[in-house]
Protein backbone atom coordinates (compact mmCIF):
# COMPACT_ATOMS: atom_id res chain seq x y z
CA UNK A 1 0.00 0.00 0.00
CA UNK A 2 1.37 3.37 -0.77
CA UNK A 3 1.49 6.22 1.46
CA UNK A 4 2.29 9.70 0.70
CA UNK A 5 4.96 11.64 1.89
CA UNK A 6 4.24 14.81 4.43
CA UNK A 7 6.09 17.23 1.37
CA UNK A 8 3.63 15.74 -0.74
CA UNK A 9 0.70 16.45 1.35
CA UNK A 10 1.43 19.68 2.03
CA UNK A 11 2.57 20.37 -0.96
CA UNK A 12 -1.28 18.98 -2.03
CA UNK A 13 -2.82 20.82 0.44
CA UNK A 14 -0.85 24.18 0.00
CA UNK A 15 -2.18 23.47 -3.85
CA UNK A 16 -5.70 22.94 -2.19
CA UNK A 17 -5.61 26.20 -0.17
CA UNK A 18 -5.44 24.34 3.19
CA UNK A 19 -3.88 24.61 6.32
CA UNK A 20 -3.45 20.97 7.88
CA UNK A 21 -2.51 20.19 11.24
CA UNK A 22 0.20 17.46 11.93
CA UNK A 23 -2.39 14.90 12.78
CA UNK A 24 -4.08 15.46 9.39
CA UNK A 25 -0.75 15.46 7.36
CA UNK A 26 -0.14 11.37 8.69
CA UNK A 27 -3.82 10.63 8.16
CA UNK A 28 -4.46 12.54 4.60
CA UNK A 29 -0.81 10.68 3.65
CA UNK A 30 -2.08 7.45 4.52
CA UNK A 31 -5.51 7.80 3.18
CA UNK A 32 -4.93 9.68 0.12
CA UNK A 33 -2.69 6.69 -0.93
CA UNK A 34 -5.17 4.28 -0.30
CA UNK A 35 -7.67 5.89 -2.29
CA UNK A 36 -4.63 6.72 -5.06
CA UNK A 37 -4.32 2.66 -4.88
CA UNK A 38 -7.46 1.66 -5.09
CA UNK A 39 -8.50 4.20 -8.24
CA UNK A 40 -5.03 2.81 -9.79
CA UNK A 41 -6.96 -0.65 -10.85
CA UNK A 42 -7.96 1.70 -13.81
CA UNK A 43 -5.16 0.77 -15.24
CA UNK A 44 -6.17 -2.55 -16.56
CA UNK A 45 -9.23 -1.26 -18.43
CA UNK A 46 -8.21 -0.66 -22.23
CA UNK A 47 -8.61 2.94 -22.93
CA UNK A 48 -6.15 2.62 -26.38
CA UNK A 49 -7.56 5.34 -29.04
CA UNK A 50 -10.57 6.12 -26.62
CA UNK A 51 -11.68 9.79 -26.65
CA UNK A 52 -12.08 11.09 -22.93
CA UNK A 53 -16.08 11.81 -22.41
CA UNK A 54 -15.98 15.71 -21.93
CA UNK A 55 -19.82 16.19 -21.37
CA UNK A 56 -22.42 14.27 -20.89
CA UNK A 57 -25.32 14.06 -23.68
CA UNK A 58 -23.96 18.05 -24.81
CA UNK A 59 -25.86 20.98 -26.41
CA UNK A 60 -23.02 22.40 -27.97
CA UNK A 61 -23.03 26.24 -28.25
CA UNK A 62 -26.34 27.06 -25.95
CA UNK A 63 -26.60 30.61 -26.46
CA UNK A 64 -28.76 33.27 -26.14
CA UNK A 65 -30.04 36.47 -27.81
CA UNK A 66 -27.40 39.52 -26.59
CA UNK A 67 -29.79 41.03 -24.42
CA UNK A 68 -29.23 42.82 -20.80
CA UNK A 69 -31.93 40.53 -18.55
CA UNK A 70 -32.62 41.78 -14.75
CA UNK A 71 -29.90 40.51 -12.80
CA UNK A 72 -28.92 40.38 -8.80
CA UNK A 73 -27.88 43.99 -7.85
CA UNK A 74 -25.31 44.88 -5.67
CA UNK A 75 -26.98 44.93 -2.54
CA UNK A 76 -28.08 41.04 -2.64
CA UNK A 77 -24.87 40.00 -4.02
CA UNK A 78 -23.42 41.54 -1.05
CA UNK A 79 -25.41 40.76 1.28
CA UNK A 80 -23.23 37.58 2.30
CA UNK A 81 -20.13 39.33 2.11
CA UNK A 82 -18.07 38.90 5.35
CA UNK A 83 -16.43 42.21 5.06
CA UNK A 84 -17.46 44.66 2.62
CA UNK A 85 -16.76 48.74 1.53
CA UNK A 86 -17.97 50.66 -0.73
CA UNK A 87 -20.56 48.68 -2.62
CA UNK A 88 -17.10 46.03 -2.85
CA UNK A 89 -16.03 42.87 -1.64
CA UNK A 90 -13.19 43.58 1.26
CA UNK A 91 -10.01 41.14 2.13
CA UNK A 92 -6.71 41.59 3.45
CA UNK A 93 -3.71 43.07 1.98
CA UNK A 94 -2.51 40.94 -0.74
CA UNK A 95 1.54 39.88 0.28
CA UNK A 96 3.56 38.25 -2.08
CA UNK A 97 3.47 34.53 -1.80
CA UNK A 98 6.37 33.39 -0.65
CA UNK B 1 -50.56 9.20 2.41
CA UNK B 2 -48.96 9.12 -0.32
CA UNK B 3 -47.96 12.64 -1.98
CA UNK B 4 -50.96 11.88 -5.49
CA UNK B 5 -53.97 10.67 -2.94
CA UNK B 6 -53.02 14.33 -0.52
CA UNK B 7 -52.99 16.26 -3.89
CA UNK B 8 -56.36 14.56 -4.61
CA UNK B 9 -57.52 14.82 -1.44
CA UNK B 10 -56.88 18.91 -1.15
CA UNK B 11 -57.74 19.14 -4.69
CA UNK B 12 -61.39 17.73 -4.00
CA UNK B 13 -61.14 19.90 -0.71
CA UNK B 14 -61.68 17.15 1.32
CA UNK B 15 -58.68 18.03 3.63
CA UNK B 16 -57.35 21.34 3.62
CA UNK B 17 -53.68 22.12 2.53
CA UNK B 18 -53.23 23.56 5.71
CA UNK B 19 -54.13 20.34 7.64
CA UNK B 20 -51.57 18.81 5.39
CA UNK B 21 -49.01 20.91 6.40
CA UNK B 22 -49.97 20.94 9.90
CA UNK B 23 -49.74 17.13 9.95
CA UNK B 24 -46.39 17.24 8.84
CA UNK B 25 -45.06 19.43 11.44
CA UNK B 26 -46.67 17.41 14.06
CA UNK B 27 -44.81 14.77 13.35
CA UNK B 28 -41.67 16.27 12.44
CA UNK B 29 -42.17 18.16 15.54
CA UNK B 30 -42.57 14.62 17.45
CA UNK B 31 -40.55 12.47 15.93
CA UNK B 32 -37.47 14.59 14.52
CA UNK B 33 -35.67 15.31 17.68
CA UNK B 34 -34.67 11.35 17.31
CA UNK B 35 -34.27 11.01 13.49
CA UNK B 36 -32.19 14.58 12.68
CA UNK B 37 -33.95 14.27 9.30
CA UNK B 38 -34.49 18.40 9.44
CA UNK B 39 -31.82 21.28 9.56
CA UNK B 40 -34.09 23.52 9.13
CA UNK B 41 -38.22 23.55 9.36
CA UNK B 42 -40.07 26.68 8.05
CA UNK B 43 -43.13 26.30 9.52
CA UNK B 44 -44.36 30.01 9.38
CA UNK B 45 -43.67 30.33 6.03
CA UNK B 46 -45.04 26.40 5.17
CA UNK B 47 -48.06 27.51 6.47
CA UNK B 48 -48.65 31.01 4.81
CA UNK B 49 -48.44 29.05 1.61
CA UNK B 50 -50.57 26.47 2.73
CA UNK B 51 -53.32 28.99 3.49
CA UNK B 52 -52.61 30.56 0.17
CA UNK B 53 -53.49 27.38 -1.38
CA UNK B 54 -56.57 27.41 0.76
CA UNK B 55 -57.64 30.65 -0.39
CA UNK B 56 -57.00 29.89 -3.96
CA UNK B 57 -54.08 32.14 -4.46
CA UNK B 58 -51.63 29.24 -5.20
CA UNK B 59 -52.74 26.51 -7.51
CA UNK B 60 -50.97 24.05 -9.91
CA UNK B 61 -50.29 20.10 -9.89
CA UNK B 62 -49.11 20.00 -6.60
CA UNK B 63 -51.25 22.54 -4.74
CA UNK B 64 -50.70 22.25 -0.95
CA UNK B 65 -48.39 19.02 -1.09
CA UNK B 66 -46.11 19.59 1.75
CA UNK B 67 -42.64 19.12 0.49
CA UNK B 68 -39.22 18.77 2.13
CA UNK B 69 -35.39 20.03 0.32
CA UNK B 70 -32.24 19.06 0.79
CA UNK B 71 -30.18 21.70 2.35
CA UNK B 72 -27.98 21.80 -0.97
CA UNK B 73 -30.47 23.77 -2.90
CA UNK B 74 -30.96 27.76 -2.48
CA UNK B 75 -34.34 28.39 -1.02
CA UNK B 76 -34.28 32.52 -1.50
CA UNK B 77 -33.90 34.10 1.80
CA UNK B 78 -33.77 31.04 3.85
CA UNK B 79 -30.79 29.62 5.08
CA UNK B 80 -28.55 26.64 2.60
CA UNK B 81 -26.04 24.99 4.63
CA UNK B 82 -24.83 22.45 2.62
CA UNK B 83 -24.46 20.46 6.00
CA UNK B 84 -20.81 22.32 6.26
CA UNK B 85 -19.51 25.02 8.89
CA UNK B 86 -18.40 27.09 5.79
CA UNK B 87 -22.20 27.87 4.65
CA UNK B 88 -23.80 28.27 8.49
CA UNK B 89 -24.77 31.93 7.75
CA UNK B 90 -25.43 31.82 3.98
CA UNK B 91 -28.68 32.76 3.17
CA UNK B 92 -29.01 32.67 -0.73
CA UNK B 93 -30.60 35.58 -2.40
CA UNK B 94 -31.96 33.55 -4.94
CA UNK B 95 -34.25 30.12 -5.99
CA UNK B 96 -33.19 27.30 -7.09
CA UNK B 97 -35.04 26.22 -10.14
CA UNK B 98 -36.13 22.93 -8.91
CA UNK B 99 -37.57 24.87 -5.65
CA UNK B 100 -39.14 27.28 -7.97
CA UNK B 101 -40.78 24.73 -9.87
CA UNK B 102 -42.37 23.00 -7.03
CA UNK B 103 -43.62 26.78 -5.46
CA UNK B 104 -44.87 27.43 -9.10
CA UNK B 105 -46.50 24.60 -9.03
CA UNK B 106 -48.46 24.82 -5.73
CA UNK B 107 -46.27 22.58 -3.69
CA UNK B 108 -45.35 23.63 0.57
CA UNK B 109 -41.27 23.75 0.97
CA UNK B 110 -41.24 22.58 4.52
CA UNK B 111 -38.45 22.99 5.44
CA UNK B 112 -33.91 21.40 4.74
CA UNK B 113 -32.92 18.20 4.81
CA UNK B 114 -29.57 16.84 6.48
CA UNK B 115 -27.09 15.46 4.54
CA UNK B 116 -23.26 14.46 4.28
CA UNK B 117 -21.37 17.94 4.22
CA UNK B 118 -21.83 19.24 0.56
CA UNK B 119 -23.08 15.71 -0.20
CA UNK B 120 -20.10 13.92 -0.21
CA UNK B 121 -20.98 10.55 1.59
CA UNK B 122 -22.91 7.56 1.91
CA UNK B 123 -24.20 7.75 5.36
CA UNK B 124 -24.92 11.25 6.50
CA UNK B 125 -22.71 11.02 9.22
CA UNK B 126 -20.52 14.02 7.44
CA UNK B 127 -22.56 16.59 8.33
CA UNK B 128 -21.38 19.14 10.25
CA UNK B 129 -24.43 19.92 12.23
CA UNK B 130 -26.12 15.88 12.91
CA UNK B 131 -26.11 12.58 12.59
CA UNK B 132 -29.47 11.55 10.76
CA UNK B 133 -30.85 8.66 12.06
CA UNK B 134 -32.42 5.76 10.25
CA UNK B 135 -36.70 5.48 11.28
CA UNK B 136 -36.30 1.76 10.52
CA UNK B 137 -33.69 0.96 13.32
CA UNK B 138 -32.28 4.20 14.35
CA UNK B 139 -29.13 2.75 15.69
CA UNK B 140 -28.16 2.14 11.66
CA UNK B 141 -27.52 5.59 9.02
CA UNK B 142 -30.25 6.16 6.51
CA UNK B 143 -27.86 6.44 3.78
CA UNK B 144 -26.18 9.36 1.99
CA UNK B 145 -26.27 11.76 0.95
CA UNK B 146 -29.18 12.32 0.69
CA UNK B 147 -30.17 10.89 4.06
CA UNK B 148 -32.15 13.42 5.59
CA UNK B 149 -35.16 13.74 2.50
CA UNK B 150 -35.28 9.60 2.81
CA UNK B 151 -35.70 9.64 6.50
CA UNK B 152 -38.89 12.06 6.25
CA UNK B 153 -40.49 10.01 3.41
CA UNK B 154 -40.16 7.19 5.32
CA UNK B 155 -41.35 8.55 8.37
CA UNK B 156 -44.19 9.93 7.15
CA UNK B 157 -42.56 13.59 7.87
CA UNK B 158 -43.23 14.82 4.56
CA UNK B 159 -44.53 12.84 1.39
CA UNK B 160 -42.37 14.19 -1.06
CA UNK B 161 -38.81 15.82 -0.79
CA UNK B 162 -36.06 16.43 -3.42
CA UNK B 163 -32.70 15.04 -3.12
CA UNK B 164 -29.64 15.64 -5.22
CA UNK B 165 -27.75 12.40 -6.35
CA UNK B 166 -23.89 12.42 -7.35
CA UNK B 167 -22.99 8.57 -6.79
CA UNK B 168 -25.72 7.48 -5.73
CA UNK B 169 -27.11 10.15 -3.40
CA UNK B 170 -30.69 9.72 -4.08
CA UNK B 171 -30.76 6.12 -4.59
CA UNK B 172 -29.18 4.22 -2.06
CA UNK B 173 -30.43 5.99 0.56
CA UNK B 174 -33.86 4.97 -1.11
CA UNK B 175 -33.09 1.83 -0.69
CA UNK B 176 -32.16 1.89 2.93
CA UNK B 177 -34.81 3.52 3.85
CA UNK B 178 -37.64 1.57 1.96
CA UNK B 179 -38.55 4.81 -0.27
CA UNK B 180 -38.55 5.04 -3.92
CA UNK B 181 -36.10 7.09 -5.47
CA UNK B 182 -35.27 8.70 -8.84
CA UNK B 183 -32.12 9.64 -10.39
CA UNK B 184 -33.00 11.17 -13.82
CA UNK B 185 -30.86 11.54 -16.74
CA UNK B 186 -28.20 13.94 -16.53
CA UNK B 187 -29.45 17.55 -17.18
CA UNK B 188 -33.73 16.21 -17.12
CA UNK B 189 -33.94 18.56 -13.81
CA UNK B 190 -32.04 22.26 -13.88
CA UNK B 191 -28.74 22.28 -11.73
CA UNK B 192 -29.71 26.05 -11.09
CA UNK B 193 -29.31 26.83 -7.47
CA UNK B 194 -27.94 23.25 -6.76
CA UNK B 195 -24.36 23.95 -4.62
CA UNK B 196 -22.35 22.21 -7.20
CA UNK B 197 -20.02 18.89 -5.94
CA UNK B 198 -19.36 17.37 -9.47
CA UNK B 199 -20.93 19.22 -12.18
CA UNK B 200 -20.82 16.48 -14.48
CA UNK B 201 -22.42 14.15 -12.49
CA UNK B 202 -24.91 16.20 -9.92
CA UNK B 203 -28.49 15.35 -11.01
CA UNK B 204 -31.51 16.67 -8.59
CA UNK B 205 -34.20 14.10 -8.08
CA UNK B 206 -37.89 13.15 -6.06
CA UNK B 207 -37.47 10.83 -3.04
CA UNK B 208 -41.70 9.46 -2.36
CA UNK B 209 -43.53 6.49 -1.61
CA UNK B 210 -44.38 5.40 -5.24
CA UNK B 211 -43.24 5.41 -8.15
CA UNK B 212 -46.41 7.21 -8.82
CA UNK B 213 -45.01 9.96 -6.95
CA UNK B 214 -41.80 10.57 -8.55
CA UNK B 215 -43.67 10.74 -11.86
CA UNK B 216 -46.25 13.30 -10.62
CA UNK B 217 -42.88 15.42 -9.18
CA UNK B 218 -40.80 14.85 -12.36
CA UNK B 219 -43.52 16.31 -14.82
CA UNK B 220 -43.35 19.55 -12.42
CA UNK B 221 -39.45 19.59 -12.66
CA UNK B 222 -37.99 18.34 -15.74
CA UNK B 223 -37.57 20.85 -18.65
CA UNK B 224 -35.66 23.51 -19.98
CA UNK B 225 -33.73 26.43 -18.20
CA UNK B 226 -32.10 28.99 -19.50
CA UNK B 227 -29.84 28.93 -16.21
CA UNK B 228 -28.44 26.07 -16.97
CA UNK B 229 -26.88 25.14 -20.17
CA UNK B 230 -26.73 21.83 -19.62
CA UNK B 231 -30.41 21.50 -18.49
CA UNK B 232 -32.03 19.27 -21.74
CA UNK B 233 -33.99 20.41 -24.32
CA UNK B 234 -35.41 16.77 -24.89
CA UNK B 235 -39.54 16.70 -24.68
CA UNK B 236 -40.93 16.41 -21.09
CA UNK B 237 -43.45 12.87 -21.14
CA UNK B 238 -46.31 12.74 -19.83
CA UNK B 239 -45.14 10.56 -16.99
CA UNK B 240 -48.08 9.82 -14.54
CA UNK B 241 -50.28 8.86 -17.99
CA UNK B 242 -47.48 6.38 -18.78
CA UNK B 243 -47.44 4.95 -15.90
CA UNK B 244 -50.17 2.20 -16.75
CA UNK B 245 -47.70 0.99 -20.05
CA UNK B 246 -46.33 -2.10 -17.72
CA UNK B 247 -43.48 -4.41 -18.41
CA UNK B 248 -44.72 -6.90 -20.65
CA UNK B 249 -42.75 -7.94 -23.39
CA UNK B 250 -39.68 -6.06 -22.07
CA UNK B 251 -36.68 -6.98 -21.99
CA UNK B 252 -34.90 -6.58 -18.67
CA UNK B 253 -31.01 -7.07 -18.89
CA UNK B 254 -29.48 -8.26 -15.45
CA UNK B 255 -25.55 -8.04 -15.37
CA UNK B 256 -24.76 -11.47 -13.92
CA UNK B 257 -20.98 -11.37 -14.28
CA UNK B 258 -20.72 -8.12 -11.52
CA UNK B 259 -23.23 -9.41 -9.30
CA UNK B 260 -21.07 -12.48 -7.93
CA UNK B 261 -20.14 -11.30 -4.56
CA UNK B 262 -23.49 -10.43 -3.38
CA UNK B 263 -24.49 -11.80 -0.32
CA UNK B 264 -27.04 -14.39 0.07
CA UNK B 265 -29.96 -13.09 1.22
CA UNK B 266 -29.29 -9.35 -0.90
CA UNK B 267 -29.05 -11.85 -3.91
CA UNK B 268 -32.38 -13.71 -2.77
CA UNK B 269 -34.42 -10.41 -2.18
CA UNK B 270 -32.61 -9.55 -6.14
CA UNK B 271 -34.14 -12.54 -7.76
CA UNK B 272 -37.65 -12.47 -5.94
CA UNK B 273 -38.06 -8.55 -7.65
CA UNK B 274 -36.73 -10.00 -10.97
CA UNK B 275 -39.36 -12.77 -10.68
CA UNK B 276 -42.06 -10.50 -9.60
CA UNK B 277 -41.12 -8.54 -13.20
CA UNK B 278 -40.96 -11.95 -14.83
CA UNK B 279 -44.85 -12.68 -13.65
CA UNK B 280 -46.15 -9.29 -14.66
CA UNK B 281 -44.77 -10.73 -17.97
CA UNK B 282 -40.94 -9.39 -18.65
CA UNK B 283 -38.31 -11.73 -20.34
CA UNK B 284 -35.41 -11.72 -17.95
CA UNK B 285 -31.96 -12.09 -20.06
CA UNK B 286 -27.91 -11.68 -19.05
CA UNK B 287 -26.49 -8.54 -20.49
CA UNK B 288 -22.60 -7.96 -20.70
CA UNK B 289 -21.11 -4.49 -18.74
CA UNK B 290 -17.58 -5.76 -19.39
CA UNK B 291 -16.34 -2.70 -17.68
CA UNK B 292 -18.87 -2.09 -14.63
CA UNK B 293 -16.12 -2.66 -12.33
CA UNK B 294 -14.09 0.01 -13.42
CA UNK B 295 -17.17 2.52 -12.56
CA UNK B 296 -16.17 3.17 -8.77
CA UNK B 297 -12.60 4.07 -9.06
CA UNK B 298 -13.38 5.95 -12.55
CA UNK B 299 -16.03 7.75 -9.85
CA UNK B 300 -13.40 8.00 -6.99
CA UNK B 301 -11.31 10.38 -9.61
CA UNK B 302 -13.45 12.46 -11.46
CA UNK B 303 -16.00 13.65 -8.57
CA UNK B 304 -12.69 14.76 -6.39
CA UNK B 305 -11.58 16.34 -9.42
CA UNK B 306 -14.81 18.18 -9.90
CA UNK B 307 -14.78 18.90 -6.22
CA UNK B 308 -11.77 20.37 -5.66
CA UNK B 309 -12.80 23.15 -8.37
CA UNK B 310 -16.65 23.64 -7.54
CA UNK B 311 -15.01 24.21 -4.28
CA UNK B 312 -12.15 26.53 -5.08
CA UNK B 313 -15.18 29.16 -4.45
CA UNK B 314 -15.36 28.70 -0.79
CA UNK B 315 -12.28 31.44 0.19
CA UNK B 316 -13.97 33.79 2.60
CA UNK B 317 -14.04 36.20 0.25
CA UNK B 318 -17.53 37.18 -1.14
CA UNK B 319 -19.83 34.64 0.90
CA UNK B 320 -19.85 31.55 3.57
CA UNK B 321 -17.50 31.69 6.37
CA UNK B 322 -14.62 33.92 6.86
CA UNK B 323 -11.44 33.21 9.50
CA UNK B 324 -11.31 36.55 10.92
CA UNK B 325 -7.75 36.42 12.10
CA UNK B 326 -5.58 36.51 8.92
CA UNK B 327 -3.22 38.66 8.36
CA UNK B 328 -2.83 38.55 4.54
CA UNK B 329 -5.01 37.05 2.24
CA UNK B 330 -3.11 33.78 1.52
CA UNK B 331 -4.29 32.95 5.17
CA UNK B 332 -7.53 34.17 4.94
CA UNK B 333 -8.22 31.56 2.22
CA UNK B 334 -6.73 28.52 3.36
CA UNK B 335 -7.43 29.53 7.17
CA UNK B 336 -11.42 29.81 6.39
CA UNK B 337 -11.26 26.88 4.27
CA UNK B 338 -9.92 24.70 7.04
CA UNK B 339 -11.86 25.57 9.97
CA UNK B 340 -15.08 25.64 7.76
CA UNK B 341 -14.37 21.92 5.27
CA UNK B 342 -14.95 19.10 7.60
CA UNK B 343 -12.36 16.09 7.24
CA UNK B 344 -14.00 13.89 4.50
CA UNK B 345 -14.34 16.92 2.11
CA UNK B 346 -11.05 18.58 2.70
CA UNK B 347 -10.21 14.19 2.02
CA UNK B 348 -12.07 14.90 -1.70
CA UNK B 349 -10.20 17.93 -2.12
CA UNK B 350 -6.67 16.76 -1.66
CA UNK B 351 -7.57 13.39 -3.76
CA UNK B 352 -8.70 15.76 -6.42
CA UNK B 353 -5.79 18.75 -6.31
CA UNK B 354 -3.59 15.56 -6.41
CA UNK B 355 -5.25 13.60 -9.65
CA UNK B 356 -5.53 16.89 -11.35
CA UNK B 357 -2.22 18.19 -10.08
CA UNK B 358 0.96 18.55 -12.69
CA UNK B 359 2.28 15.46 -13.95
CA UNK B 360 -0.61 12.85 -12.77
CA UNK B 361 -3.75 14.62 -15.12
CA UNK B 362 -2.91 11.97 -18.04
CA UNK B 363 -2.70 8.76 -15.57
CA UNK B 364 -5.83 9.52 -12.98
CA UNK B 365 -8.18 12.16 -14.74
CA UNK B 366 -7.95 11.25 -18.21
CA UNK B 367 -7.62 8.23 -17.77
CA UNK B 368 -11.26 8.11 -15.76
CA UNK B 369 -12.68 10.40 -18.51
CA UNK B 370 -11.69 7.70 -20.77
CA UNK B 371 -13.20 5.03 -18.71
CA UNK B 372 -16.34 6.59 -18.91
CA UNK B 373 -16.54 6.69 -22.64
CA UNK B 374 -15.90 2.95 -22.22
CA UNK B 375 -18.55 2.18 -20.00
CA UNK B 376 -20.72 4.90 -22.10
CA UNK B 377 -20.37 2.13 -24.89
CA UNK B 378 -20.73 -0.39 -22.90
CA UNK B 379 -24.19 0.68 -21.94
CA UNK B 380 -25.34 1.55 -25.33
CA UNK B 381 -24.50 -1.78 -26.89
CA UNK B 382 -26.38 -3.18 -23.47
CA UNK B 383 -29.66 -1.58 -24.52
CA UNK B 384 -29.59 -2.56 -28.18
CA UNK B 385 -30.17 -5.73 -26.65
CA UNK B 386 -32.62 -5.03 -23.57
CA UNK B 387 -35.19 -2.36 -22.70
CA UNK B 388 -33.92 -2.01 -19.14
CA UNK B 389 -31.18 -2.87 -17.07
CA UNK B 390 -32.15 -4.20 -13.69
CA UNK B 391 -29.94 -4.31 -10.37
CA UNK B 392 -29.44 -4.41 -6.99
CA UNK B 393 -29.16 -0.48 -5.23
CA UNK B 394 -26.39 -1.51 -2.80
CA UNK B 395 -24.78 -4.35 -1.23
CA UNK B 396 -26.11 -4.29 2.25
CA UNK B 397 -29.09 -2.94 4.01
CA UNK B 398 -28.09 0.30 6.17
CA UNK B 399 -25.10 -0.22 8.30
CA UNK B 400 -24.58 0.61 11.92
CA UNK B 401 -24.13 4.80 12.69
CA UNK B 402 -20.26 4.52 13.27
CA UNK B 403 -19.19 1.13 11.58
CA UNK B 404 -17.68 2.51 8.39
CA UNK B 405 -17.03 6.26 9.02
CA UNK B 406 -13.39 5.67 10.18
CA UNK B 407 -12.44 3.72 6.78
CA UNK B 408 -13.35 6.39 3.80
CA UNK B 409 -12.31 3.62 1.26
CA UNK B 410 -15.06 0.98 2.68
CA UNK B 411 -17.90 3.87 2.78
CA UNK B 412 -17.21 4.57 -0.64
CA UNK B 413 -17.42 0.61 -1.55
CA UNK B 414 -21.32 0.87 -0.44
CA UNK B 415 -21.60 2.80 -3.91
CA UNK B 416 -20.72 0.26 -6.19
CA UNK B 417 -23.70 -0.78 -7.96
CA UNK B 418 -24.83 3.15 -8.53
CA UNK B 419 -21.82 5.56 -9.13
CA UNK B 420 -21.67 4.25 -13.56
CA UNK B 421 -25.00 5.85 -14.18
CA UNK B 422 -24.02 9.00 -13.19
CA UNK B 423 -20.69 8.51 -14.74
CA UNK B 424 -22.85 7.90 -18.34
CA UNK B 425 -25.51 9.92 -17.26
CA UNK B 426 -28.39 7.22 -17.05
CA UNK B 427 -32.02 7.48 -15.31
CA UNK B 428 -32.38 4.76 -12.32
CA UNK B 429 -35.33 4.38 -10.39
CA UNK B 430 -34.91 2.61 -6.63
CA UNK B 431 -37.91 0.80 -6.08
CA UNK B 432 -38.51 -0.69 -2.11
CA UNK B 433 -38.20 -4.74 -2.66
CA UNK B 434 -38.35 -7.33 0.22
CA UNK B 435 -36.80 -6.25 3.18
CA UNK B 436 -33.54 -8.62 4.65
CA UNK B 437 -33.94 -9.08 8.76
CA UNK B 438 -36.46 -6.60 8.78
CA UNK B 439 -34.07 -3.87 6.92
CA UNK B 440 -35.70 -2.25 3.52
CA UNK B 441 -33.33 -2.82 0.55
CA UNK B 442 -34.13 -1.33 -3.08
CA UNK B 443 -34.68 -3.08 -6.44
CA UNK B 444 -32.43 -0.63 -9.33
CA UNK B 445 -34.15 -0.21 -12.56
CA UNK B 446 -32.09 1.83 -15.44
CA UNK B 447 -33.27 3.21 -18.80
CA UNK B 448 -31.85 4.87 -22.12
CA UNK B 449 -31.35 8.39 -21.94
CA UNK B 450 -34.48 10.34 -20.91
CA UNK B 451 -36.77 7.07 -21.11
CA UNK B 452 -37.71 7.91 -17.36
CA UNK B 453 -41.31 7.34 -18.51
CA UNK B 454 -40.57 3.77 -19.17
CA UNK B 455 -38.74 3.19 -15.73
CA UNK B 456 -41.23 4.79 -13.50
CA UNK B 457 -43.78 2.92 -15.41
CA UNK B 458 -42.25 -0.36 -14.68
CA UNK B 459 -41.58 0.55 -10.90
CA UNK B 460 -45.54 1.03 -11.02
CA UNK B 461 -46.09 -1.81 -12.35
CA UNK B 462 -43.53 -3.67 -9.85
CA UNK B 463 -45.46 -1.73 -6.48
CA UNK B 464 -48.88 -2.89 -8.18
CA UNK B 465 -47.48 -6.40 -7.79
CA UNK B 466 -45.79 -5.85 -4.31
CA UNK B 467 -46.72 -3.78 -1.02
CA UNK B 468 -43.07 -2.62 -0.08
CA UNK B 469 -42.94 0.57 -0.76
CA UNK B 470 -46.23 0.66 1.10
CA UNK B 471 -44.57 -0.65 4.62
CA UNK B 472 -43.91 1.91 7.23
CA UNK B 473 -41.39 1.28 10.07
CA UNK B 474 -43.43 0.64 13.29
CA UNK B 475 -41.97 3.09 15.69
CA UNK B 476 -43.02 6.24 13.36
CA UNK B 477 -46.28 4.63 12.02
CA UNK B 478 -47.67 3.68 15.82
CA UNK B 479 -47.35 6.66 17.51
CA UNK B 480 -48.65 10.50 16.50
CA UNK B 481 -51.84 9.85 13.97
Amino acid sequence: MRELTGPEVDHVAHLARLEITLAERESFGRQLGEILTYVEQLSTVDTEGVEPLLAVFARHDVLREDVSRPALGPDLVLRNAPEQEAGQFRIPRILEES
Amino acid sequence: MTASELVARIAARELSALEATDECLARIASLDGELGAFLHVFADSAREQARAVDAGQRTGPLAGLPVAVKDNMCTRGQPTTCGSRILESFVPPYEATAVARLQAAGAVVLGKTNLDEFAMGSSTENSAYQVTRNPWDVSRVPGGSSGGSAAAVAAGMAPLALGSDTGGSIRQPAAFCGVTGLKPTYGRISRYGLVAFASSLDQIGPMACSARDCALALEVLAGPDPQDTTSSVEPVAAYTSLLESGVGGLKLGVPRSFLGDLAAPMARVFEEACQVLVGLGARLVTVELPNLGAALPAYYIVAPAEASSNLARYDGTRYGFRAPDAGDVLTMFKRSRSRGFGAEVKRRIMVGTYVLSAGYYDAYYLKAQKVRTVLSRDFEKAFQEVDLIVMPTTPSTAFKIGEKSSDPLEMYLSDIYTVALNLVGLPGLVVPSAPVEGLPTGLQLIGRAFDEGRLLAAGHAFQQATDFHLRRPERTSVSQG
